[in-house]
């Protein structure tokens, strides 16, 4: 049977000390979207992408890939988690890091070889880094990291992407450089799933959002969805869109 | 002579291959635990060990080696779950729940060997050589008891290299990748507990941590590669290992264990201070060089720029015009003499210094590398 979504998340939950970071999530996202996550600190938008690789326990709900639970299909979902997550002292080079995108398919013991450098220099050159290959990564400026981890995703070859805050402490340059990638991947077909934060530029960047504050609010194409009022019900109080200011009055 | 004693002395023999094989299980552990941020987590785990080798002495009633070690670890093992479940059931945080465990476990290994103590046999004593190693009663079987630990925890490690490098470096990527971090954890920590219980008899428990923490230290300096890290550890453990044996075997009455505790951290002061990469006494000399050199490419320039109005770069001046750049007289006359030698400025007349045709060059370029 044919089905249209890479992505299903029905009743999603996830709670710390009982109190839900997520409640009840469902989430359809169809194939060769460029998705943003969008919604206020604390609305859950990192522990989402991380509850659907089960990286954080979930009280309840289902994620499907291509119609198969995630633990089967896993494979086929690459992750770009955020460029804080990790200590950038670990003592490696740029190109080492990238390598560790092809671990998953290297199975027990095998460690990268050849066939991996390879695969690693080429995502190197997709992302412009090609020259910092030997580098120490904690000699790299925070764009230069970024890079690095969309390079690493970029050698898993997924069909879906997940990728937490790509966009957050760059430069104008590496940011325009990374959407480039985002939709050129999207023009391969690719599902993209971002968290996004800055608002000003959803429009522009993406194709589809989901709006998020504990609970999801709205999802579905940018046009339809990104509205002065979904806005509100996700961020309450005033929120500042497109130089247009929403007050509680206004609506 | 020493090395002689080493190959056909019974006992330094035995103390220092223990020695050495307690270093390489450090040094690889060592990395590990320290790039981990995990560094007194040995600490809490060696203390734990205490109330396991008295629980074992008083249950089975023997001071049978393997026995022993067997109860060490077994205590260890539970504190180490006890600091992660008070960890991520409580409000306490990871250091203080450390802290905790560890006085509780070492004071509870305190009590029991004083109870021992009272016994009325004297099958008891030496049970307190624990706490500080007593690696002369080392025996043959000792050391390939060691020796067998030591080579599975190493085989280990090098068979999940791959595992253990991304369980330290990303541990929620190399989770979505499918990889099984979980267990690879629960083995990182059963290797830090074989390291610890093979360190027991030589350094003791209460300075088993800083063996596994001061050699990965000492190694970081020198390197930016994690696999070079792993080497070097290992190899500064064997030295320390050694040397320190050698050291209690020269000096009377002199204990294995802080002599080895005090190799290695002398081998850490000399990589914090001397290391080429990051070295404190070495940064300074970069920085005192890099000084210089600035300082003399300011006086090329000063030499340049009183020369524009001459039409002609390589007019002479007298160190009496150069010296309103706000450098002393001393100072410049001693940049002129370097930068003599170096061929870019030269002597002429009477005090009188001029530019070479390589000293524009090179004034020429230090603008093109500011200018590309």
């Amino acid at each position: 049977m044919e089905n249209k979504y890479t992505l299903e998340i029905t009743d999603l939950t996830v709670a710390y000390d009982n109190k839900p970071v997520l409640w009840d999530i469902d989430l359809n996202i169809p194939e060769g979207v460029l998705m943003a996550i969008v919604g206020p600190n604390g609305a859950g938008k990192t522990t989402l992408i991380k509850a659907i690789q089960g990286l954080v326990p979930t009280a309840a709900g289902r994620v499907l890939v291509f119609d198969k639970k995630y633990s089967e299909n896993r494979g086929l979902v690459g992750y770009v988690p955020q460029r804080g997550s990790v200590d950038w002292d670990f003592p490696t080079s740029v190109v080492d890091v990238v390598k560790m995108g092809t671990y998953g398919t290297l199975g027990w013991f095998r460690r990268p070889g050849k066939k991996e450098e390879n695969m690693a220099l080429e995502a190197l050159e997709k992302v412009d880094m090609l020259d910092f290959k030997d580098r120490q990564i904690s000699k790299l400026s925070g764009g230069q990291q970024q890079r690095v981890f969309l390079a690493r995703a970029l050698v898993q070859n997924a069909e879906i992407y997940l990728m937490d805050e790509p966009f957050q402490g760059v430069d104008a340059t590496t940011e325009k450089a990374i959407i480039t990638i985002l939709k050129d991947l999207r023009s391969q077909g690719k599902t993209l799933v971002v968290v996004h934060h800055d608002l000003q530029t959803v429009m522009e960047y993406f194709d589809s959002v989901a709006l998020l504050n504990i609970r999801l609010i709205a999802s579905g194409k940018v046009e339809n969805v990104f509205t002065a009022s979904n806005l509100h019900a996700t961020y309450g109080g005033r929120v500042k869109f497109l130089d247009q200011e929403i007050s509680q009055n206004a609506v | 002579m020493i090395l002689h004693e080493l190959i056909f002395d019974y006992t330094l023999r035995n103390v220092a291959l223990g020695s050495a094989m307690l270093g390489i299980v450090s040094g690889f552990l060592g990395t590990i635990v320290v790039l981990k941020k995990q560094s007194l987590l040995g600490d809490a785990m060696s203390h734990a060990a205490l109330p396991g080798i008295a629980l074992a002495f008083i249950i089975f009633g023997t001071k049978n080696m393997s026995v022993l070690l067997f109860g060490a670890g077994i205590t260890a093992f539970i504190a180490t779950g006890l600091i992660y479940l008070t960890t991520k059931n409580s409000k306490i945080k990871f250091d203080s729940s450390l802290a905790i465990w560890l006085s509780t476990f070492f004071g509870l290994g305190l009590v029991l060997l004083t109870i021992i103590q009272r016994y009325p046999n004297a099958q008891q004593a030496g049970l307190d050589k624990f706490l500080f190693g007593q690696a002369a009663a080392l025996t043959q079987s000792d050391v390939t008891t060691m020796f067998i630990l030591g080579a599975v925890s190493i085989s280990i490690v090098i068979l999940f290299w791959k595992e253990i490098k991304i369980l330290i470096f990303d541990p929620g990527f190399g989770t979505s990748l499918g990889l099984k971090l979980r267990i690879m954890e629960t083995v990182v920590i059963a290797l830090i507990i074989i390291a610890i219980l093979i360190g027991l008899q030589t350094v003791g428990v209460v300075l088993m941590s800083s063996m596994l923490i001061a050699p990965a230290v000492a190694a970081r300096q020198w390197t930016d590669r994690f696999s070079t890290m792993v080497m070097l550890s290992a190899l500064f453990g064997i030295a320390a290992g050694i040397s320190g044996s050698v050291f209690s075997s020269k000096i009377a009455k002199m204990p294995t264990g802080p002599a080895i505790i005090v190799s290695i951290s002398f081998i850490v002061l000399f990589s914090i201070l001397f290391s080429h990469k990051y070295g404190l006494i070495t940064q300074y000399f970069i920085e005192r060089r890099s000084n210089r050199n600035i300082k003399l490419n300011r006086i090329l320039e000063g030499l340049l720029n009183l020369s524009v109005n001459h039409d002609d770069p390589y007019h002479p001046h007298s160190i009496n015009v150069l010296k309103f750049m706000g450098y002393s007289p001393g100072a410049i006359r001693s940049g002129l003499e370097i930068l003599n030698k170096q061929g870019l400025v030269e002597h002429r007349g009477e005090e009188e210094w001029a530019l070479t045709k390589e000293g524009y060059t090179e004034i020429e370029n230090n603008f093109k590398r500011l200018i590309p």
